[in-house]
């Protein structure tokens, strides 16, 4: 137990300590928030679809949760060979242990980040519907990062070189993240597209932030529920096993 | 201490470990020597149990590595040849995650952690986190965590690596004390002849997985015939230059150190 809470230690004091990689990664976001939430603001309005930076506010949150949990994980790539993971590899303990402790501070700094995602929102003048709100919008925020921060790791555990990183983060992350509904509505898609983001793990996340936000749901919130968990214990499942196997 | 008998590790059809034997008794302090990709790291991944044998059988204070993986590790400390601290923590963080680790219990851990951060000159910087750290102090900082958790075994795979003379030689003081009041056997590889030479009482020389000599440093010169560790090395080992490819290990070294500044 010891090592758990060690290890969750170490992951959430080294973002606490790196200032200026938070605000680096804030900025992403933030510019789609902005950008578009802005930009688009007065089309979508006439489309008949309300404001576009109600809607697109929850997006640019899980945005910020699926960058932080799925690089806790692809971090193992430099971690194991040049980093601090290569000295737990070799402690006398259980690969279990390290997972899930390395897992549970890459989820607790993922919605950290979600959460000034938040704040940023509301400054930008996003407003959730109701009081609960935010308290529900949390559970999926810990979802989305379970799901991701597993995914992270089971690619992490394999990769073997930059160019490997490089390319699952054009046609891994980026995808996943463009055809998730972040930043458009789910309904009236094109046949392939709607497969596409029906087969998304991340798309019932933003859909369960939006319900949860805005009272605005494609799928219904159970349902982003009862997949996000499902998706969330093979992803993690996956990864645990990956991570067991790693050979320096 | 360490036994091993005909050891094989293949990657593929290549032999990178081919069939070697040798012990190293308690107390020793066992110099590994051989050209680049001769074998070394990987025989000291195949006896941290980082990696398993082909065939052939590893005993460390008696154990099998591969099958009592944790007793295994609680009795050797190791120095990686890449860095492997946390650098956004402090020197006393990262000693302390290690004692934790280790199940060492908090008062030893204590006690242990100020001895060793005093004999290896880091006490004073022991709130400064590793990032702002030069290479011997960092060098320093992991066998002082090596030594933490009172290993039998210590391996240093390459810990003089990029260090100026003045850090190579208070390191290997330092190692030399603990051998000496700890028992600690020494298990290590180096590029540095002079520094085999004067720390090690018995050496390997590995080169093509294959192990060409054994016996103490004296003993190797007198076998070759010459006056120097170094051209003794030359004189088994050969003097053609191995260029390995580039692996993608040594891309991504690159790439981690232009990321750390």
């Amino acid at each position: 137990m010891g090592a758990v809470y060690i290890l969750w230690l170490r992951e959430v004091k080294r973002y606490l300590r790196s200032r200026a990689q938070v605000v680096a990664s804030l900025g992403q976001p933030l510019l789609y928030l902005i950008a578009l939430g802005y930009g688009l603001g007065a089309v979508f309005q006439r489309a008949g679809n309300g404001s576009y930076l109600q809607f697109v506010a929850p997006g640019v949150i899980g945005m910020m949760v699926l960058f932080t949990s799925i690089f806790s994980g692809i971090g193992l790539l430099w971690d194991r060979q040049f980093g601090f993971l290569k000295e737990t590899l070799v402690a006398p303990v259980p690969r279990m242990t390290i997972v899930l402790g390395k897992t549970l501070g890459g989820v607790t700094v993922a919605l950290i980040q979600g959460t000034l995602m938040i704040v940023l929102c509301l400054v930008a003048g996003f407003r959730p519907a109701g009081i609960t709100s935010v308290p529900r919008a949390f559970c999926y925020m810990a979802l989305i990062a379970l799901c991701f921060a597993g995914l992270g790791t089971a690619i992490g555990s394999r990769l073997q070189d930059m160019q490997g990183f490089q390319l699952i983060m054009n046609f891994l992350v980026m995808p996943i993240f463009f055809f998730s509904g972040a930043l458009f509505p789910l309904d009236h898609l094109p046949t392939a597209l709607k497969v596409a983001t029906n087969a998304n793990p991340l798309s019932y996340g933003i859909d369960g932030l939006r319900g949860s936000l805005i009272g605005l749901s494609h799928f219904g919130l159970l349902i982003d529920l009862a997949v996000l968990s499902g998706v969330a214990i093979v992803l993690l499942a996956i990864g645990s096993y990956s991570f067991s196997k790693i050979e320096l | 201490m360490i036994r091993v008998q005909n050891l094989v590790k293949k990657f593929g059809d290549f032999a990178a470990v081919n069939d070697i034997s040798f012990e190293v008794q308690q107390g020793e302090i066992f110099a590994f020597l051989g050209p680049n990709g001769a074998g070394k790291t990987t025989t000291i991944k195949m006896l941290t149990t980082l990696m398993k044998p082909t065939s052939g059988t590893l005993e460390i204070d008696g154990l099998d590595p591969q099958r009592k993986q944790h007793e295994a590790r609680r009795r050797f400390g190791i120095v990686f040849q890449d860095p492997s601290l946390e650098w956004e923590m402090t020197a006393y963080e990262n000693m302390e995650i290690h004692g934790v680790l280790y199940h060492v219990p908090r008062k030893v851990r204590v006690e242990r952690t100020e001895e060793l951060l005093k004999l290896f000159e880091l006490w004073e910087k022991r709130n400064e986190p590793v990032k702002k750290f030069s290479g011997g102090m960092k060098r320093r900082l992991e066998i002082a965590r090596g030594f933490l958790h009172t290993p039998k075994i210590l391996f240093l795979d390459e810990p003089t690596l990029g260090l100026d003379p003045q850090s190579r030689n208070q390191l290997w003081t330092h190692v030399k004390r603990l051998n000496a009041t700890e028992g600690t056997t020494v298990f290590l590889t180096t590029h540095y002849m002079d520094e085999a030479d004067r720390v090690a009482q018995r050496i390997a020389v590995i080169d093509h997985g294959r192990i060409v000599a054994q016996g103490s440093p004296a003993e190797l010169k007198e076998q070759t015939n010459t006056d120097s560790l170094e051209h003794a090395f030359l004189a088994l080992t050969g003097s053609s230059i191995r260029d390995e490819a580039a692996s993608s290990t040594d891309q991504m070294r690159q790439f981690v150190k232009m990321w750390r500044r």
